[in-house]
């Protein structure tokens, strides 16, 4: 059956004008070809802040280097950090939720098509009105064109004064969009995994990657909506006179770093848990056992979602908060390990004893799970306010966070890449390059974030244009350089295996992995309406009760 | 192939989900209080702050008639989409259209009060920050009551063409959802600016 779909759908492609499929595509309510414009247009964005990150580092090899110039070099910094975490990650996120969220519950689409295509639309007109900035920010003045604020544009750089012309405006209007986007997402994402599921899909018996998309779109709803709030706050203090953050009227700077960090330690929760949910789903079918302690992992996601709410003010220990504040937002901080390490040892308890097979995607995984542990384990470290003090606002602060998002967020989506991939196409990504990608990708990570927590420790302040010789940031500086062009080959390498695989890749078939979710029991690509005739579940792992009628899982419920 | 993904269409008996119109409002209900909070917060913040007059104290004026009015509005919508359920077309146009007279007189009533505040007080958003905060919080909330008011008269056009009867209830809902919650959120900036800071 669900081969004929196949060649139907090829048949009718065929003999087509690309106009015509273009337009189909633009105009698409369907979440599966969402979610691949979403991934489609991170990958676009990667590439782009990847440019930004390699000109950055460039800059930095040897002190006294004078590749850009100072304004451009902040240029290219904001908008590394802004383009990667609005443009790529969460992106990339709602696009696996849009096409993985209908088919692992066994529902045909997401509960607003819409809805759904006007939010990616909204992200879309963000991310390009980010990067107008080049072209408009100017304004009368020749005043500069991106923006070149930092990522967080703590006031009072964004006011009128310091940052004249429009590239601040471009900003925070893009983030706005962008921000309006992603809750319409995230409301779509709770509504279809509240309001979609199968008939026998208990909320126990979710896979974890619906549960954790869950809690990842409440946290979108509690955290972006006050990062819009905010910019509605400043697009008032920059076009009405008004003085939310204005000093010299008695507005206060603090505020906003409040009302930014409010947004931006959730923020991190939001890019990492969806990070967990591919692990959750990839460790178990490639080391051959269920999930070890799903009750227990369900539980500690939602527990990071309310910690993590409570912890936002360990970005600003070095501003002078009372001694209560920061021992409070220390103890969370700390808090939040709990559970994650939770997740962790779940994950090891899940490997444990499996008959555990390193293919491309459990490699990344297990790369994740090695570096996002030692990403946490500086960020206790971080989280601690008196050693914050010391090493706020330095390189050891740019390589922990790096260490979260390349080391953990980064190598998981890698995994997904390759696990899903066969399913989005129909093809398998070439097994080789990936092991290639994944090796080479490893060592520039390690080359670059590791090493970059020395000239931390060595007082090399973040955001620094240059440095001067003697200092002994040299070697480091230099290694953390050649570690990024390694990571630029890697990426490199999995944008060709992308292209080439999905002309030339083996084919998939419905169940490449011998997986247990109900994406797999459809054809690959899956067709328009998903499943023919809307599943049934009894357990956990349906396709295990379908491949096993002689033991199914139901039975153990 | 065996039950678990077999096209064998079981009945679904006892098997509901909620609504996912409700599910949507509540979660974008939840979205627009943490911006409502993050304006709350700011106000209180600036209470007293600002370094120039007026303050608060000696210009604002308690609106309680058209607080009364936009709060008894979600009354007559709630018993407008009750009547709308039982199928009493007439009641319901009638308590419908009464909230938006309601809705309306609240917002004419904003408008007087900013009027005698920039023209005869001369507060504007750029005086100072009670003049900021004030104007961007009750703003805001006017702001979601004129967006209340266009859907709620779309609905009221759409019921003038009869294309609205009972079985439409369930959407009108969340739409009443909305408007209740724009009303407790007048509660709150109400007990804020009005009481609470002057």
């Amino acid at each position: 059956m669900s081969s004929d779909v196949m060649t139907i759908q090829k048949a009718r492609t065929a003999d087509r004008p690309w106009v015509e499929s273009l337009h189909e595509w633009v105009t698409t309510v369907d979440h599966k070809r969402l979610g691949i414009l979403y991934i489609l247009y991170a990958l676009v964005f990667l590439v782009i802040g990847g440019i930004e990150a390699i000109i950055i580092r460039v800059q930095l090899t040897r002190p006294h280097l004078d590749f850009v110039s100072p304004q451009v070099f902040n240029r290219m910094f904001t908008m590394h950090g802004t383009t990667m975490i609005f443009f790529v990650v969460m992106p990339v996120l709602f696009g696996f939720a849009n096409y993985l969220v209908p088919l692992v519950i066994g529902a045909r689409d997401m509960a607003f098509p819409r809805l759904n295509a006007f939010s990616f639309w909204l992200t879309a007109l963000g991310g390009f009105l980010l990067y107008f900035s080049f072209l408009g920010g100017n304004g009368l003045y020749g005043a500069g064109s991106a923006p070149d604020v930092g990522w967080w544009a703590y006031a009072p750089l964004t006011s009128r004064a310091f940052s004249p012309g429009h590239s601040s405006d471009y900003w925070t209007i893009a983030l706005m969009v962008s921000g309006f986007g992603s809750i319409g997402t995230a409301i779509n994402i709770i509504a279809t995994i509240l309001c979609m599921r199968c008939p026998g899909m208990k909320l126990s018996r979710m896979p974890l990657l619906a549960w954790l998309y869950l809690i990842m779109a409440g946290m979108v709803i509690l955290a972006i909506s006050p990062l819009t709030a905010a910019q509605i706050m400043l697009s008032i203090d920059r076009y009405l006179g008004g003085h939310f953050f204005d000093t010299q009227a008695g507005g206060s700077a603090t505020l906003w770093m409040h009302f930014f960090w409010i947004f931006g330690h959730p923020e991190v929760y939001v890019l990492v848990i969806p990070a967990f949910a591919f692990a959750s789903e990839i460790i178990p079918v490639f080391s051959r056992k269920p999930i070890f302690g799903y009750p227990v992992m369900v539980g500690a996601t939602v527990c990071i979602g309310f910690v993590s709410m409570s912890v936002w003010a360990h970005h600003m220990f070095t501003i002078g908060m009372n001694s209560y504040a920061n021992s409070f937002f220390a103890i969370t901080t700390m808090a939040v390990g709990v559970p994650t390490g939770i997740k962790i040892f779940n994950w090891l308890g899940t490997m444990w004893g499996g008959k555990i097979q390193f293919k491309t995607p459990m490699l990344f995984c297990t790369g994740f799970l090695f570096q996002f542990l030692i990403a946490g384990l500086t960020g206790i470290m971080l989280g601690a306010a008196p050693f914050n003090w010391q090493l706020s606002g330095s390189y050891f602060v740019v390589a922990h966070f790096h260490y979260v998002i390349v080391g953990g967020i980064l190598f998981a989506l890698f995994a997904a890449f390759y696990y899903w991939y066969p399913k989005i196409t129909g093809r398998m990504l070439n097994e080789s390059l990936g092991k290639l990608h994944f090796w080479l990708f490893l060592i520039g990570f390690h080359l670059t974030f590791d090493v970059m927590h020395i000239p931390g420790i060595l007082g090399m302040p973040r955001r620094i244009y240059t440095y001067e010789p003697g200092r002994g940031w040299e070697l480091w500086n230099l290694i953390a350089t050649i570690g990024a062009f390694v990571q630029g080959i890697a990426t490199v390498i999995f944008v060709m295996n992308l292209i080439v695989s999905y002309w030339k890749g083996q084919k998939a078939g419905n169940d490449p992995w011998d997986a247990w979710t109900l994406e797999w029991s459809v054809s690959s690509p899956p067709p328009a309406y998903n499943f023919a005739s809307i599943p049934t579940v009894a357990s956990r792992r349906p396709l295990w009760d379908q491949k096993h009628p002689e033991d199914p899982d139901s039975r153990y419920e | 192939m065996s039950t678990a993904t077999s096209p064998v269409v079981q009945p679904a008996a006892g098997w509901t989900l909620p609504y996912r119109g409700k599910v949507a409002m509540a979660c974008l209900i939840f979205a627009e209080s943490a911006i409502f909070t993050i304006f709350v917060v700011a106000y209180l913040f600036y209470l007293g702050k600002s370094l120039t007059g007026p303050t608060p104290r000696e210009v604002l004026e308690v609106p309680i008639f058209y607080s009364v009015c936009l709060l008894s509005s979600s009354l007559t919508l709630h018993f407008a989409t009750k009547f709308l359920h039982g199928g009493k077309r007439g009641a319901f146009l009638g308590l419908w259209f009464l909230t938006i007279v309601l809705g309306a007189l609240f917002l004419f009533g904003t408008a007087q009060e900013w009027h005698r505040l920039i023209y005869e007080r001369g507060l504007t958003i750029s005086t100072n920050l009670f003049g900021t905060t004030y104007y961007a919080l009750v703003g805001l909330h006017g702001f979601h009551v004129i967006v209340g008011l266009l859907m709620l008269m779309i609905v009221l056009l759409f019921a003038f063409l009869g294309r609205v009867g009972p079985e439409q209830s369930a959407r009108v809902e969340v739409l009443s959802m909305y408007w209740h919650f724009v009303d407790a959120v007048w509660v709150v900036v109400f007990t804020v600016v009005y009481v609470l800071g002057r």
